[in-house]
């Protein structure tokens, strides 16, 4: 059976070039980066290529970048490096759990936290942010991009708001790396989270962007690694592939990838809406990033959907999954102000760069069909469910 | 009349020994088949809450049971596919057990649970996902008999594992769309045919208890889900009474009772005392001597029959009152709309409103209801 994959904000397959720059890190050139000899100082050259690689892309100094093993493990060094207990924090609704979780854990563990609201279309208002500020606030950590709808934030205003209020301001870039434009000076943050496997970099592989003079307390002690802000031996294949995942993006932000990327993606929507009744855009009225789209479908299951489609070969998401797998409702839909019925009953489509237009026919017949067989066979407003 | 299917079935994967088994026969028999996992009830919701274990270690709907159905899955290389079904769960059987013991009734979670989720929801979950017929390692068999024109449900080849009484409730229709592969084996041959097929979990133990309650403790899960729901248990404090209306003691509310029930009575008595009756009313719970604990007869409401289209004029059957009965004889007819009373031919014990009774004819159900 063909398969077609359009969840790339779960995770992006390797592409080629990335395969082969890691390739000899693999196997031959093996070393531990903080060796004295030879094989060390490879190693080395390699980890720091890539780091300037990363900078470019951030449009930051080297020696801001801070390799990790993915975004989990950047955004919980950025939630729990810099503040303490009786610190006043912000954050918003709709963070990714890495976030989220580490704010509750933080509030558990005598912080205050303020958890932002959302608008309909799923953007934080920066006025919000402005009026949740207090005297001890010391941190704001609001997300670039949404990995559920692909809403971008008004990160530059909130920035601007965290200078003039003299607070730290982290920012999950996890869903815009790749996919937009990130300037850490335009931005105006102190912190930035980017996971390589969004950018068909491997898996276990991330990076936080740490604003020179910004004094962060590690969460790993072991080493003088990654000047003192990361111990741990370096995963140097990793490194490497991420550092070409970078350029790799660079340049596909300005040679009109994802000027294709959205044209795809525009011609899911608009011709799944067209052929689908009922079914409307989560977060259509907002700024988003080119590859995603998050669509709701009124009296449909959408946990079903993404099975059946699966089973049709078509990889798509629904939800979040749980720690069995099966599908929790999204928090960013329901803080949306979508009722539980209409987040269960929302699918993301998530494009790369790999995708063809042929794709995106054969998931406009695909889609309506099994909606269509879905409805036929269990309307969810009628019958038991209520 | 004459049924077609696709070849496609959908198998409910609990990963047990015996739902993985029926997954590795029917893949050998050629269909294509999906695994699906019905996730019912998050055990770490109650952990530590009026006593509650801090640590689950319960063994159904865990995360090491999916995770065992998974590497069954992968191993024999089928999709695999776990249905959130968590809100229809509490809504259709947690919280009706909750209810019927409040009311001093002994109900049967997994009735419910075969009645609304495992059969009704993972059938329209199976069509809905291209597969027109569900399987499930139900020890029972289930057969179309073109005569009567009916499908028959029977007792299985192993009668120490069947589980016909918990599935009184199946319609023809459901029944038409279901296999019991594991009907015709006994369960030392089913562990046999997974470790044949190299299933790591071919010695993994049965599960015994109600799948949501681990440890078996139903009246510290009924004080923790109220106490998670904000609600306090209603005070159905009351009198111990005898048959002949004496007062012989006090109890702290009714759904501490079962009938039947000889242990936790906290009245002394030179006789072993069993309740007898318990009235939601005036939360008055009877008890008396062995010889009062019987019942000539049983009546059941919301009937299913099965090999039956109707009950007509008087039929002998065998009646089943709970699970681990040996089926009595009795004279079965109608005693009402929707309800039918079973005249045994020997006095039975604890026959227990909230429970099913189940009509059995030769290793056939007929049929069954809830007993009033």
């Amino acid at each position: 059976m063909r398969r077609i994959y359009m969840d790339a904000n779960a995770t992006t397959p390797l592409v080629p070039e990335v395969v082969d720059a890691m390739r000899p890190w693999l196997i031959e050139n093996f070393g531990n980066a903080s060796s004295i000899h030879q094989h060390g100082q490879r190693a080395r050259a390699a980890v720091e290529q890539a780091r300037e690689s990363v900078a470019k892309l951030l449009n930051c100094r080297d020696s801001e970048i801070v390799f990790t093993s993915g975004g989990t493990e950047s955004d919980n060094i950025a939630l729990f490096g810099l503040v303490k207990p009786g610190d006043h924090v912000i954050t918003s609704s709709i963070e990714h759990h890495a976030v989220l979780q580490a704010a509750e854990r933080l509030r558990d563990r005598g912080l205050e936290v303020t958890f932002l609201p959302v608008s309909r279309d799923g953007v934080v208002d920066p006025d919000n942010v402005r009026r949740a500020l207090r005297p001890n606030t010391q941190l704001i950590s609001v997300m670039m991009a949404n990995n559920e709808t692909g809403v971008i934030q008004p990160v530059v205003e909130i920035g601007q708001i965290a200078q003039e209020a003299d607070v730290w301001y982290h920012t999950d870039a996890v869903q815009a790396a790749s996919k937009i434009e990130i300037d850490v000076k335009a931005i105006g943050c102190d912190l930035l989270s980017i996971s390589g496997h969004k950018m068909h970099a491997p898996q276990g592989t991330g990076i936080l962007y740490v604003r020179r003079g910004t004094h962060i307390e590690p969460l790993f002690f072991g080493g003088a690694h990654e000047r003192q802000r990361r111990a741990g031996t370096e995963n140097v294949a990793g490194i490497v592939g991420l550092g070409r995942a970078a350029e790799l993006a660079h340049d596909a932000l300005r040679d009109g990838t994802m000027t294709r990327i959205s044209a795809m993606r525009d011609r899911l929507e608009l011709g799944i809406l067209k052929r689908v009744e009922d079914c409307a855009v989560n977060g259509a009225g907002a700024p988003r990033v080119p590859n995603t789209t998050n669509l709701q479908f009124e009296n449909l299951e959408g946990e079903a959907l993404v099975i059946a489609l699966d089973l049709k070969g078509l990889a798509v998401s629904g939800g979040s999954a749980c720690m069995s797998g099966a599908t929790e409702p999204s928090h960013v839909l329901l803080a949306m102000g979508l009722v539980t019925n209409r987040a269960r009953a929302s699918l993301r489509f998530s494009l790369t760069k790999l995708n063809t237009d042929d794709e995106i026919d054969a998931a406009l017949e695909l889609v309506p069909a099994a909606v269509s067989h879905l409805r036929e066979l269990a309307p969810v407003n009628a019958g038991t469910l209520g | 009349m004459t049924y077609s299917y696709n070849n496609t079935i959908a198998i409910a994967m609990s990963g047990g020994v015996d739902s993985s088994t029926v997954a590795a026969m029917l893949k050998d028999e050629g269909y294509e088949l999906v695994g699906l996992t019905l996730q019912l009830w998050n055990q770490r919701r109650l952990a530590g809450r009026e006593g509650m274990p801090e640590h689950v270690q319960g063994r159904c709907c865990s995360i090491d049971d999916v995770y065992d159905a998974r590497r069954v899955a992968e191993k024999l290389g089928i999709p695999y596919y776990v249905v959130n079904e968590e809100e229809r769960f509490e809504r259709d059987v947690v919280w009706p057990f909750v209810s019927e013991y409040l009311a001093g009734r002994t109900p049967i979670p997994c009735s419910l649970c075969n009645n609304h989720l495992k059969f009704d929801q993972l059938l329209v979950r199976a069509r809905q996902i291209g597969a027109d017929r569900i399987a499930t390692g139900h020890y029972a068999r289930n057969e179309y008999d073109p005569v009567r024109n009916r499908w028959i449900l029977r007792r299985p080849a192993d009668l120490t594992k069947d589980q016909t009484y918990f599935l009184f409730g199946l319609t023809q229709e459901q029944l038409s769309r279901t296999l019991f592969p594991l009907g015709g084996y006994r369960k030392p041959e089913v562990r046999e045919i997974a470790a044949q097929h190299g299933l790591a979990l071919a010695a993994k133990p049965d599960s015994q208890e109600i799948c949501f309650i681990p440890g078996g403790d139903y009246k510290r899960f009924i004080d923790a889900y109220l106490d998670e729901q904000g609600e306090n248990i209603p005070d159905t404090a009351g009198e111990l009474v005898t048959s002949s209306g004496d007062v012989v003691g006090r109890h702290s509310g009714i759904h501490n009772f079962t009938i039947g029930q000889r242990k936790g009575l906290g009245v002394s008595s030179p006789n072993p005392l069993y309740v007898l009756q318990i009235d939601h009313a005036s939360h008055r719970v009877t008890v008396g001597g062995g010889d009062e604990a019987v019942s000539k007869s049983v009546k059941a409401r919301d009937l299913n029959w099965i090999s039956i289209p109707q009950l007509e004029g008087e039929m002998r059957v065998r009646v089943k009152i709970r699970h681990r009965h040996e089926p009595a004889w009795a004279t079965l007819r109608s005693s009402g709309p929707d309800e039918a009373e079973a005249l045994f031919d020997e006095s039975q014990r604890a026959v227990t409103p909230g429970q099913a009774a189940v009509f059995y004819d030769g290793d056939e159900v007929v049929g069954g209801g809830w007993i009033v």
